[in-house]
């Protein structure tokens, strides 16, 4: 189970940082890496997997932030424990620098470097607990300043849309101070899904899953026991029942498929009373990971219609439906949508007086585009697209188009109906009160309506 | 190494012009070497962060080695790592000025700070550089008994680091020994958990030459050693506990309440959110329950949820990895899985690698029952974007259709394929047709007419071209105009590029000759011409083949190319299911991802310590000799190097002695057996040694051509070499390189499952047959031995895999032979000499 080499290289290639614990894998091996992903298939199609061998050596590969994490091994190592440990490694680092993007790990190199050091030896790991890794770790890290932060971190979409969600909380670095010299004491639960829907042309749910991690950052000091719990009619397991046999939400309950839990996870009285304790280590991690299958309501209705106008036109209509409470409100929308291969040109009409929307049509792979900044539950938005083709289409139009597909997060709002009921931190005093943030958030992982 | 960052955005990496920068760099250092001015160690943690980020870079920085090692003394911890980084990636290449550095962090790994003890005797260890070895068994030893438990973490890897420098240093200072009391005693689990580790790695290497090196390797399997880690695994972080479950998979449970015991212990360790640790937890149960059938079935059914978690929880890489598990699961029980089909339908976002694993469960899993569903899926990818995709997506259909006795339905989808006149769609399917018909001819009717209709021109794709004229030649009695499509593609010979597509073109037009003489004559004229013209081998031979026949006989010809169809029953599977198994018992490992055994991608010494890559398998091994058995040891099976591997192993028994006969290599049997041969067949050997060789050899063929002093009669046909050696890497190579050629299965009386008790007894009695065993391992009731056999005084071998199953009283073999003629006769002998097993 040891590995021979990390490194991690930013998208043009270029090392930033790189660590070699065996001396086993011969010099070049960040070229001959490389070179493998950017040309993995020459018409540069397919992307390269996440393990390949080259002459005997074994490249891993997770993509963070644009970023490479690559390890490097002569063994016939277990998979999963490597690629686990790439992510580790990236999430251990961002604890660390608040921040996780090329520019801090640039400035950052030398408290990495003291991080791997600790993280791997001689190729075996030894932890990946940033809670651990304090004590042995020296380097103050050169905080960049959160402005600059890309909304590519998972986190970064609370700090959109919901405004009593304090933007910097989920950027800053376990060790690092506060100007102030002070340490807010505070901790984030997280509960995120990601929802994967498919329609059939039809309209109806051909497969629908949620896939939802709670996720906890703490800041917390003296690390206290916390205990979390969850909605009483919780259920796990589907029972003898086929997976997929789907039956009426009412008053059922929330049934997970299948669901695990993180090391630190204590389920004495999960079983009785549907709650967790824990003694959250520092940095951040999922506390649970939970699969469902049971029936929801899509947040979104999308109808898709095409409509053949003359033999070198048509045009296309695409009606969205936000099928939440009023209260709540989706951002980032995006619908795409692929369009014959023939289609030469698009031209799009929004619906009277729309704002924050977007549209384009993508020349090169034939692709509509429509992006909408913001959606409130409830409403309706219809896009009318006029396509004019370079060649007459023979036979089905919708065989060549499609299948239109979205994505979106929808702050303070969960479709699993899962709930943190509440939050309850053990006292050290009476006026010990830190700050807890509970927060819910929806995402597209696959939202697909076919035509 | 990489060039340097081509941008000047970052201050630190940014680019520097090349030496002149190295030269200031050392001359700053020096400056600052010899003061003591406040503030210096922050202008030396500038300069050091410059080297460190040219090192990183792949600037050779070598050259200020002496102006580091002259910075170092501080007290500046931060200083001090950045120097051990700095010495640890230079030292190798600088033994001479890596002497330096010993002297500070010899003193370095005496400080009272337990931190910098540590570290210095990380980096004292990490220099890796051999003649320096003496200076680190001082620091080593007592790093092993600090304290404080960060020294001794450390102080244990640098164990392994010394092994892997000086091998003999290490043992002869005899730290192994302290590793294995540290592993059972230290109160830390993560020096527990490093010993394990570096034991492993010691032991493995050294089981090669050190029979108690074996021993101990043996001894991580023992019983109590495994409940000791597996009662306490929850004290282990969870990289350690991967490690304790890869030991466990190789443990050999005593009974079923062992094996029960241990599931458990372990029962929790499935509901972890790290992957590797349920992946390693499932191999575990996978392993275990391998002999207990309904036990084993549950336990796929039991890991079926965690792992569809897993795959939804990670990143796309991670689920991936998970993926790529149950594929193999999938493939090897299809039923367990066949009501989650829906789980394996393609994500619109997901990289083409997760959706070619997909589609290749989706077509495992297709049964009667939701063949409907999945099929109607993979049609809708039939128009995905991704080309490639599209194209699984439509083979995918196919494999489907092949494998289904109801293909009514898939056959109207795959014509509807047809009709979306995309090139590659066509094409694709055009394949699929073709072979759809060779397994069921009764459809012919329904494609041929929508695939009369495709015109030839619109296909460019080798394979699909080929099909279509396949189908043209096959169904031209069907295909009005199929003699004038030929025609047509005939006079365009010269601008058919692809062989393939030439090849078929003259046997098509030959069976359209066959059906419609009149119409096809001029054609086939034209295309048996441009044949033999054709500067491709192939094509030239059939050409002028057909003209021949022709020549010869029109009703010969038709006999020969266009004979009575014959439906195809099954296609050959693209992997022999000894490879799948093989794949299987390296569960958790490349292997899964690759879809190959690890002797196919590694080399023996980095197969990794303790790992079953054998088709042996998850048997654990008792290797045996004719000479020397020692039931209590077990090696490693891996793949060359399993058993006793090298040939100093042999010399010590010497077994090489045993052998009579001139031939002591193995490998060179199939020259010389061949040489014999021929030796044997032109009439009385020549030379001597071969003399007596040949007696055995015609006496076998019944040639008589030689009088033989002794002719053996009949039964037993063959005579085997008692003394018969081979060793086991030669065992390993020819077990993998030779084809079965004889399976067979036959009772095995009760006395003899009533000896079995004693498996080693079956060894001897064997052996007292001439037929030597070279491993065996398992439990009741499965038992599993590789015999090994010799001809008399000719060395020909007989390699056997035995099966034995004590409740069913059967016994299984597989024998491969480097003469497969005589595999038959041996295994006569073998059943014989099974037979009077248990026998007073």
């Amino acid at each position: 189970m040891m590995i021979s080499q990390f490194f991690v290289l930013s998208q043009r290639g270029d090392n930033i940082v790189f660590r070699d614990y065996r001396a086993e894998v011969p010099k070049g091996s960040t070229e001959t890496f490389f070179r493998k992903v950017k040309f993995w298939k020459e018409d540069g199609n397919a992307e390269a997997p996440p393990i390949f061998n080259v002459d005997g050596v074994n490249y891993f590969h997770v993509k963070v932030v644009g970023l490479y994490f690559v390890a490097t091994t002569r063994v016939n190592v277990s998979p999963s424990l490597v690629l686990e440990l790439l992510q580790r490694i990236a999430r251990v680092i961002k604890d660390y620098l608040g921040v996780l993007n090329e520019d801090s790990f640039r400035k950052n190199f030398v408290l990495v470097y003291e991080l791997l050091d600790e993280v791997i030896d001689f190729g075996y790991v030894q932890t990946t607990s940033t809670e651990v890794l304090k004590s042995y770790v020296f380097n103050e890290p050169i905080l960049i300043a959160p402005a600059r932060l890309q909304p590519i971190d998972p986190a970064a979409i609370f700090t959109q849309g919901a405004k009593r969600m304090p933007g910097t909380a989920v950027t800053k670095s376990v060790v690092a101070n506060d100007p102030s010299g002070r340490r807010r004491e505070e901790i984030f639960v997280d509960i995120i899904e990601k929802i994967s829907v498919t329609f059939s042309s039809s309209g109806y749910i051909l497969t629908s899953e949620i896939d939802g991690t709670i996720q906890m950052k703490s800041y917390l000091s003296g690390n206290p026991e916390i205990r979390i719990a969850l909605n009483e009619d919780l259920n796990i397991g589907r029972g003898g029942r086929s997976v997929y046999d789907y039956r009426s939400s009412s008053g059922s309950g929330v049934i997970l498929d299948d669901c695990n839990f993180h090391e630190s996870v204590r389920l004495d009285s999960f079983d009785s009373d549907r709650t967790l304790s824990l003694v959250p280590p520092d940095g951040e991690f999922p506390v649970m990971n939970y699969r469902m299958t049971q029936e929801f309501k899509p947040p979104f209705h999308v109808n898709t219609l095409i409509e053949e106008a003359g033999r070198l036109k048509a045009e296309v209509i695409i009606k969205i439906r936000a099928e939440f409470p009023s209260d709540i409100i989706a951002n980032t929308i995006t619908v795409q949508m692929p369009l014959p291969n023939y289609t030469s040109r698009a031209s799009f009409e929004l619906e009277h007086g729309a704002t924050g929307q977007k549209t384009d049509f993508k020349e090169t792979n034939k692709l509509l585009e429509w992006n909408l900044k913001k959606i409130v539950g409830g409403a309706e938005h219809t896009l009318r697209a006029k396509l004019t083709f370079s060649q007459e289409f023979h036979g089905n139009i919708t065989k060549e188009a499609g299948p239109v597909s979205m994505t979106f997060t929808i702050p303070m709002h969960n479709v699993s109906k899962l709930q943190v009921k509440y939050l309850q931190i053990a006292k050290k005093s009476s006026t010990y009160n830190p700050y807890r943030w509970v927060r819910y958030v929806t995402q597209a992982n696959s939202y697909v309506a076919r035509i | 190494m990489a060039p340097p960052a081509a941008s000047a955005r970052y201050p630190s990496p940014s680019q520097p012009s090349g030496k002149s920068e190295v030269t200031d760099l050392k001359s700053q250092l020096r400056q600052l070497a010899g003061s003591r001015a406040p503030g210096v160690d922050d202008s030396k943690r500038d300069l050091f962060k410059k080297v460190i980020s040219y090192m990183t870079i792949g600037i050779d920085v070598s050259s200020v080695f002496g102006e580091m090692v002259m910075c170092s003394a501080t007290s500046d911890i931060v200083l001090k790592k950045m120097c051990y980084l700095y010495v640890g990636n230079y030292a190798k290449g600088n033994p001479d000025l890596s002497l330096l550095t010993i002297n500070f962090l010899q003193r370095d790994c005496k400080d009272e700070d337990p931190m910098i003890r540590g570290l210095a005797l990380r980096s004292l260890c990490s220099l890796r550089v051999p003649n320096l070895v003496e200076y680190l068994l001082g620091p080593l030893g007592s790093g092993l008994k600090d304290n404080n438990s960060y020294v001794r973490t450390i102080a244990v890897t640098g164990v392994l680091k010394l092994y892997h420098i000086s091998a003999s240093t290490c043992i002869d200072a005899e730290f192994p020994a302290t590793l294995k009391s540290l592993m059972l005693h230290d109160s830390d689990a993560q020096v527990v958990a490093n010993c394990l580790a570096a034991l492993q790695e010691i032991w493995s290497l050294e089981a090669s030459h050190s029979e108690e090196a074996c021993r101990e390797k043996e001894s991580l399997l023992s019983k109590p050693l495994i409940y000791y880690f597996l009662n306490r695994i929850k004290e282990f972080n969870e990289w350690a506990q991967c490690l304790i479950l890869e030991l466990a998979v190789k443990y050999v449970p005593s009974d079923s309440n062992d094996i029960f015991d241990i599931m458990n212990l372990l029962e929790d360790r499935l509901q972890h959110a790290n992957g590797a640790v349920v992946l390693a937890t499932v191999k575990v149960f996978l392993q275990l329950t391998l002999s207990m059938t309904d036990v084993h079935q549950q336990v796929y059914e039991r890991i079926k949820s965690p792992l569809l978690t897993l795959v939804s929880s990670g990143s796309p890489e991670q689920s991936y990895a998970i993926l790529s598990h149950l594929h193999l699961l999938v493939v090897r029980a299809p039923f367990i899985f066949a009501s989650d089909y829906k789980h394996f339908y393609c994500q619109y976002n997901e990289p083409s690698y997760v959706k070619k694993l997909k589609l290749e469960m989706l077509t495992a899993i297709a049964n009667e029952s939701n063949t409907y569903e999945i099929v109607t899926e993979l049609c809708e990818y039939a128009a995905n974007v991704d080309i490639e995709i599209a194209r699984e997506s439509i083979r995918a259909v196919g494999k489907i259709a092949l494998q289904q006795y109801d293909v009514n339905a898939i056959v109207d989808r795959l014509l509807q394929f047809l009709e979306m006149e995309k090139d590659y769609v066509t094409a694709e399917t055009l394949v699929l047709v073709k072979d759809l018909l060779r397994k069921h001819p009764q459809w012919s009717h329904d494609c041929i007419s929508v695939v009369g209709g495709i015109s030839s021109k619109n296909i460019q794709e080798p394979k699909a071209k080929a099909a279509l004229i396949w189908m043209l030649g096959e169904y031209a009695q069907d295909m009005s105009d199929a003699p004038y499509i030929l025609e047509n593609l005939i006079e365009n010979w010269e601008e058919e590029h692809s062989a393939e597509v030439r090849l078929h073109l003259l046997t098509a037009a030959m069976k359209c000759f066959f059906k419609r003489a009149p119409e096809t004559q001029k054609a086939l004229g034209i295309a048996l011409a441009a044949g033999i013209a054709d500067f491709h081998q192939d094509v030239h031979d059939r050409a002028l083949f057909y003209y021949r026949v022709l020549q010869h006989d029109v009703h010969v010809a038709e006999r020969v190319v266009s004979p009575p169809q014959q439906a195809v029953s099954a296609f050959a599977d693209t992997q022999s299911s000894e490879i799948k198994d093989r794949i299987f018992d390296e569960f958790n490992s490349l292997s899964v991802i690759y879809q190959k055994p690890s002797y196919m991608f590694t080399d023996k010494e980095h197969r990794g310590p303790f790992e079953f890559s054998d088709e042996i398998g998850n048997i654990p091994i008792t290797p045996e000799t004719s000479s020397d058995i020692v039931p209590a040891q077990q090696y490693e099976a891996n793949d060359k190097d399993l058993l006793l591997s090298t040939d100093e192993k042999d010399d010590n028994k010497g077994l090489s002695s045993n052998n009579g006969s001139a031939y002591t290599a193995p490998y060179e049997n199939s020259n010389i057996s061949s040489q014999m041969q021929e030796l044997a067949i032109s009439g009385p050997a020549t030379s001597a040694t071969t003399t007596q060789s040949s007696f055995d050899f015609d006496d076998l063929l019944g040639l008589g051509l030689t009088a033989a002093p002794a002719p053996t009669p009949s039964p037993p046909l063959l005579k085997l070499n008692p003394r018969a050696s081979l060793d086991p890497r030669a065992f390993q190579q020819k077990w993998r390189q030779l084809p079965i050629s004889l399976t067979q299965e036959f009772s095995v009386n009760p006395q003899g499952i009533a000896a079995l008790t004693v498996p080693q007894s079956l060894i001897k009695h064997m052996q007292s047959h001439s037929i030597h065993c070279i491993a065996s391992g398992g439990q009741a009731p499965n038992f599993k031995f590789f015999f090994f056999a010799q001809k008399e005084a000719e060395p020909s071998d007989y390699l056997t895999e035995c099966i034995i199953n004590s409740s069913s009283a059967k016994a299984q073999i597989k024998v491969k032979a480097d003469e497969q003629s005589t595999s038959q006769a041996f295994a006569t002998v073998f059943e014989t000499a099974l037979s009077k097993f248990g026998m007073p």
